[in-house]
This record gives structure tokens, sequence and C-alpha cells, in this order.
């Protein structure tokens, strides 16, 4: 009992302060990416060549990345004329809008707030039913790990559910696999209305490494309307956490990150 | 024991012609994998290939010879739509002659527990194991379960979908009241194709399939892959990129070893350790994200090497973090064996003995709690694990308690090998030139994941691609194990069971 109440003092108070002070983020973090149109002068075509999921790619007449797409690996910033792309380590990415994962010369807007209706319904309350439809358990692990002492998602009224029934909302991750679809469909269903679905990672958005195989629905849009994105692979606990936080309208400016 | 000398001796990690890897008789090759394994040995890996341009089906096995350090590869040449089962000697190869004949529509015959694996067509159209035919793939879950019946037997079915953050698996148990007469687990929810989308490759996704395989082995799987490229094409990874490969892969298993004891606290209400594990296991992540700006690993490890180099200043706040990480790791899980709730759920819960552990081909850290000392850093080691060698750490009970234990006594190991390798840092280059794969060649690619052995095969075409690519991860032979691990529990201790083997859905699913 004694070494119970001893290790408790050891092990300290480590919950962080997000989102009243910004994440301490590692020094290498890919976050979003920053791309300068002007360093590309007609080598764009060589450079898209090396993005794994074509993420990167000309539209509109402007150089863009698809975060819904992108896997973060950093291919583009090295085969590219140097600065053209940049991944900054800004984690905040979330959006309700599938268009404005779309990143161009201006930086994307964040509008991953709710309607005011659901703002109201679960600002104060969220409770999500996480569902793993084919994610290979590194989205699921960050989304566990928002419920550590580190993150204490609790805090700020969101849990995560054993049953759809008690759940205002799924959570998404996976490329929603055929041998899943069913299943998810059934959850989706078993919640009560209304509710909310949030896609999380590339691959719930858009297949991720898996778009285009046969064996997959290219991500979660394709079974049911989702209502918040928030991209990465996986995406780092800060954003899913800035996501959530943002769909409540709890987090509305963007913060600069320490 | 002469028909093994007919077998191909390989080494992990290294290349062989195709055309050295003999054909046998399909008897020869029966009975000397049945009398290896019967000495000992581990069947790696067993897996059907259609031959380019030719009829039939081949067999490949590859055994793991563990005193020789030896592994040997063959084949044998099926003609027709069956084979005689080598399961009801061999029990081990059962999850291995299932995937077959899913595979393939190749049966074996005298199978005793023919049942899908991940609920997809035969690549052979108009060929099936169970005979199904029409346009339909299979429905997923949907076969004969195995039933127990009589007065006050029940049943009780769980998932795909089930109550936590977790992957999806259907899990049917045959109950008397509260014990559990049988386990049986159906799985194939993940499946998303990645053996398929390999072959004929590589390309630029390959490395992002190894890479979300099963995301908390990233660089297991990703290093197990690189090895494969680098037989195949004659690249060396210099020496700097075998110390970071080897880093990374140990502070892989520092993470889930340190998350795993944590939830093991959890699912006996012991929230101390439960909530500090939580967030060590996440301090060692982020030790990970220091090298790579990813915490599971991701855009580390790549063929011919490492893409992230360490500086002066990395290595420092690595040392620094893991002298203070290791410590509070210490003072939480040592809580766990002082306490007698916690011990009183965990000892002899979930036992396997070390003759079952055998007979499935348990590995990692549920079989070394059975006593079998298989750790192929150990017995068949690549990279750095040829310099610095990492003691096995084995147990005798087999229960929770021993794979708990197995955890925190590796926890130890690993964190003494990532701060030798810190303190004497190898200088040079971080990648190698990749050339062109080397045409009809065969390579095995062990790497002992943070769960046991991951096993990768790849066979190449005439045109130097993949022309078979075959991943086994840890999970596919532990599956079995946590099955029988249920027999005779109470239900109730079915998370805590679980939790003691952590396996992998989408690495068994592929």
């Amino acid at each position: 009992m004694f070494s119970i109440i001893l290790a408790r003092l050891k092990q300290r108070h480590r919950t962080i302060k997000y989102p009243r002070q910004p994440p301490v983020l590692p020094e290498r973090f890919r976050g979003l990416p920053v791309i300068d149109q002007s360093r590309f002068g007609g080598t764009l075509a060589a450079c898209a060549g090396v993005c794994p999921v074509g993420a990167l790619a000309e539209r509109g007449g402007e150089v863009t990345i698809d975060l819904g797409r992108c896997l973060f690996c950093g291919e583009c910033e090295k085969a590219c004329p140097a600065g053209a792309i940049r991944f900054s380590r800004d984690p905040q990415l979330a959006s309700r809008d599938r268009q404005s994962l779309i990143v161009g010369a201006k930086e994307p807007e964040l509008k991953a707030a709710l309607d005011e209706r659901s703002r109201k319904l679960f600002g104060r309350s969220l409770k999500l039913r996480q569902v793993c439809a084919g994610g290979c358990n590194a989205c699921e692990a960050d989304c566990n790990v928002l419920n550590t002492v580190v993150f204490d998602l609790g805090r700020f009224g969101i849990q995560f559910v054993a049953s759809p029934r008690h759940a205002d909302g799924v959570l998404i991750t996976g490329p929603v696999t055929k041998n899943m679809e069913l299943a998810l469909r059934k959850t989706y269903d078993a919640v009560p209305e209304p509710r909310v679905v949030i896609a999380v990672g590339a691959c719930a958005i858009n297949g991720g490494p898996y778009v285009d195989h046969a064996e997959t629905c290219n991500g979660a849009g394709a079974v049911v309307p989702v209502d918040v994105y928030i991209p990465g692979c996986p995406p780092h606990p800060i954003t899913i956490l800035d996501g959530l936080l943002r769909a409540l309208g709890k987090v509305e400016d963007r913060a600069k990150s320490a | 024991m002469t028909a093994i000398l007919k077998w191909t001796s390989v080494r992990n990690g290294v290349a062989v012609a195709r055309r050295d890897v003999p054909e046998l008789d399909g008897a020869t090759f029966r009975v000397s994998i049945s009398e290896a394994v019967e000495d000992g040995t581990r069947v790696a890996a067993l897996f059907g290939h259609i031959p380019e341009g030719e009829a039939g089906a081949d067999l490949y096995a590859v055994l793991a010879f563990r005193e020789q350090g030896q592994l040997r590869v063959a084949r044998t040449r099926v003609v027709g739509d069956s084979f005689p089962s080598l399961t009801p000697e061999c029990p081990q190869v059962h999850l291995f002659e299932r995937e077959i004949a899913e595979q393939f529509g190749l049966r074996p015959e005298g199978h005793p527990w023919l049942k899908p694996v991940r609920f997809v067509k035969s690549i052979r159209p108009g060929h099936d194991a169970w005979g199904r035919t029409g346009p339909d793939a299979p429905l997923v879950g949907v076969m004969d379960y195995y039933r127990v019946e009589g007065d006050e037997v029940h049943e009780v079915a769980v998932g795909p979908v089930h109550a936590g953050i977790i992957e999806p698996g259907h899990f049917r148990f045959q109950c008397h009241g509260e014990q559990v007469f049988h386990l049986e687990i159906s799985l194939g929810y993940q499946h998303r194709g990645v053996e398929r989308a390999v072959t004929g490759g590589p390309d630029k996704r390959t490395i992002h399939y190894m890479e979300t395989l099963s995301g908390d082995t990233t660089i297991g799987h990703a290093t197990a892959y690189c090895q494969a490229v680098e037989a195949l094409s004659g690249c060396a990874a210099p020496a700097r990129a075998q110390v970071l490969r080897g880093i990374a892969l140990e502070l892989e298993r520092l993470a889930n070893h340190t998350g795993d004891l944590g939830a093991l606290a959890g699912d006996v209400g012991f929230l101390p350790t439960a909530s500090y594990c939580g967030r060590l296991r996440g301090d060692f992540l982020n030790m990970t994200a220091i090298l790579c700006g990813n915490r599971f690993g991701r855009g580390l490890v790549r063929p011919g090497g490492v893409d992230c180099d360490v500086t002066a200043e990395g290595v420092a706040e690595l040392l620094k973090r893991l002298e203070s990480t290791m410590a509070d790791v210490a003072n939480a899980v040592n809580l766990l064996w002082d306490s007698p709730s916690v011990m009183s759920r965990f000892e002899e819960t979930g036992k396997l003995s070390l003759e079952t552990c055998r007979e499935i081909g348990l590995v990692g850290p549920a079989a070394r709690a059975c006593g079998a000392e298989f750790d192929v850093r150990q017995d068949f080691p690549t990279g750095m694990f040829r310099f610095a060698q990492i003691p096995v750490s084995t147990g005798v009970s087999g229960d929770v308690f021993e794979r708990a234990y197995i955890r925190w006594l590796e926890i130890q190991r690993s964190g003494d090998f990532i701060r030798e390798q810190l303190q004497m840092p190898v200088g040079g280059p971080v990648k190698g030139e990749v050339k062109p794969m080397a045409p009809d060649s065969l390579v095995v690619s062990l790497m002992e994941g943070w769960r046991g052995a991951i096993c990768h095969v790849a066979l190449t075409g005439r045109d130097g691609r993949f022309a078979r690519y075959k991943i086994v991860d840890p999970s596919f032979h532990n599956w079995m194990g946590l099955a029988m691990a249920l027999r005779n529990q109470q239900i109730s201790d079915f998370p805590l069971c679980n939790k003691s083997f952590n396996l992998s859905y989408c690495g068994h699913d592929l």
C-alpha cells in the first residue's frame, strides 16, 4: 500500500495543458504542408510521381496536396525543388469539409466545427463508439492514448463507449474493408439520431495506402456520411484531440505550436 | 532424418537462386517436415505459389532449425485440387494449410479443422476448397463453428465490433456456466489484400504496405521487408543504419510491452500501473519520433538503410529520456509483482504447457513464457544483433503471469541494448544504394518483432520483380495459443488472457 502511494508521488502529474498552451511536438514532426508555388517552375510532374497515393497534384492551376490522401511520408519534400514543399510542425489538420483538406497556395481554413445544433447537443458531452474497419491499429492506438493521463479526454466531456446505443456518434478508422462494411453500417444504424461521424486517418478518409484495392471501400465516406475528417497516417494524438475539440467548437483559431 | 538433407540450407536475409530450391515428391516433403518438427524444429512458413507458365501449384516450406542457426527450404508440386494434409501429424501447420486451401482452392485432405481464414475467393477461378460456387464472395464469419451440445451448455458470441478501441474479430465461446469449454476465433475482417498488392512490385506503395501491415509493428515488418530487398539486390545497409534499425526495433518492443503491462493491470482493476504505463508507452513512442518524426517509426526504415540520421543532440536527448523513462517503468511495473490482488489474478490463469506451445508452434514472449527458448535475435541474428546479443528471457509456468513477467524481463534487456547502442555510436552513412533485384531468386527474412518471429519470404520472377511475397506475422501462429489458453477458464478471464497475448488482427488478415 505504502509503495503504491510512493509510486504515485514519483510518477507526478502528467496531463498536458493543451489547448490552453501549445503542444510540444518532436523536432522532426510532419504536420501541415506548406507549398511555395513559385519554386516549382514546371517540374511538378517529376516530383508528383513520388507520391505513393496521388495526394500531390496540380488542381486549378496550382500545386496542391490532398491531406485526406496524404500519408505524411515526406517523399515529396525530398523530391521536389528545394523549399517548394515543406512539412511544418503544425498539427491542426481537421476539417468538416472534404474539399478544404486540399492545401494549395493559401493556408487552409480550419472548418471543423459542427453545426450549431450539434454543438449545443454534444458540446458538453460527446460519447463515441469507435469502429476499426481495416485500420492497422496505429490510428486506434492514438485514439486509445487520448484516454491516458497525458491527454485525459474525459476532462472535455468526450468519452469512448462500448455500445453504439450509448453513443452520439462513431469514430471510424481504417479503409473500411469489404469484410467490415456490413458491421460498420450496422453499428452506425444502431447509434440514435442525431449522430456524428468522424473519420480518423488517411485510410478512413480516402483508403490510405489501400486506396483502390478491391478488398476495401476507399474509406468511411462510401458507407456512411462523414461529418469530420482528421488527416494523418496515423494522426498525432494532438491532431485527433484538436479535431474533436474543434468539432465541438472548443478550439477555434489556429494556435502556434511550441 | 535423411530426407531433410535434400532441403536447401539458407541463411536469414541471404538470397538463393530459385533453381537451387529442390522440388521433392509429396511424401518426402511431408515426412521431412513432420520429422523435423518432432525434433523441435519450427515451421516458419508454408505457402502456395502458382509457378509462372506451368501447370499445378507449388507448396514451399521454410523450416527454422534453431540449434544450427539454419533455415531449410524445399518445395513440392501439387497436381490436381487436393493434397494429403500434414496437420494430423503436425498440428502447427494447421493454419498454413487452411490458408493454402482458401487462397488456391487446394484441399488438404484429412485436415481436421478445415475452415476459411480470411473469407476471400481463391486466386484460381473455379477452384474452391469448399466447392462454393456463385459470383458472390464468401460472407465473412459464415462457417461451421465448433459446437458443444448438452444441458446447460450455452454459446457466447462476441464481435466483430468489440467494446474497446481494438480491431475487429469474431469470438465464440462454448460455455458451461462461467467455464469455457472451447473458444473459436474467426478472423478475416481486416483483410486489405496486402500480399496480392505486393506481387509484381516493389513500387512506391510497397514500403507503406509494410509499415501498415500491423501498425504497432511498423519497424519490425518494414525491416523484414528491407532486409529481403537488400538481399535480393546485393546491397548491404551500412553499419550506422543497422544500429538505428536495432534501436528502433527495441523501442517498438519497449512501447508495446510497457503498454501491455499497463493494459493487463487495467484488466484486473489495478489502476496505478494502468495509468502510469499508459503514459510511459507514449514516452517510448515519442523517442521513436525523435528519430523520424513519427511515433510509430513511419518513414524511418527504407531499403538500403534508414531515411533519417540521428544528430549528436538527438542521441543525448534519447539517452536522457531513456534513463528517466526506464526508471519510471520499473517503478510502475514492480507494483504489479508486489500486489497480491494482481498476482492472484495473473497466476494460474490462461496456462499453456510447453508441449502445447511446441505442438501449435507458438512464437515470441508467449512461447518463451512456456519455456521455449526461441528468439530470432539469438537464433538467426541479422543486422546489429550479430554483434550485440540480447539475452533470451524464458519462463516456466506459461500463464498470464509468466507472459507478463517475460515482457518485464524483455523491457530491461531492450533498455540495456538501446543504451549500449546509443553510447557507442557508429559513424558513416545511413543509406546504401539499392540496385535492381536479382531475377529468379528466393529470400527468407526473419525478424524478432515484439510479438515474436516475423517471417517474410520473397520469390522474384524472371523480371526481377516479386512473383510471390509471403508474409507471416507472429499473430498467425499465436491466435490458436489464445484459444487453447482459454480452455477451462472463466469467461470473465478472457480480456486478461487476450491482453496477455495482444495479437494483431490486421497482421493475421493481411
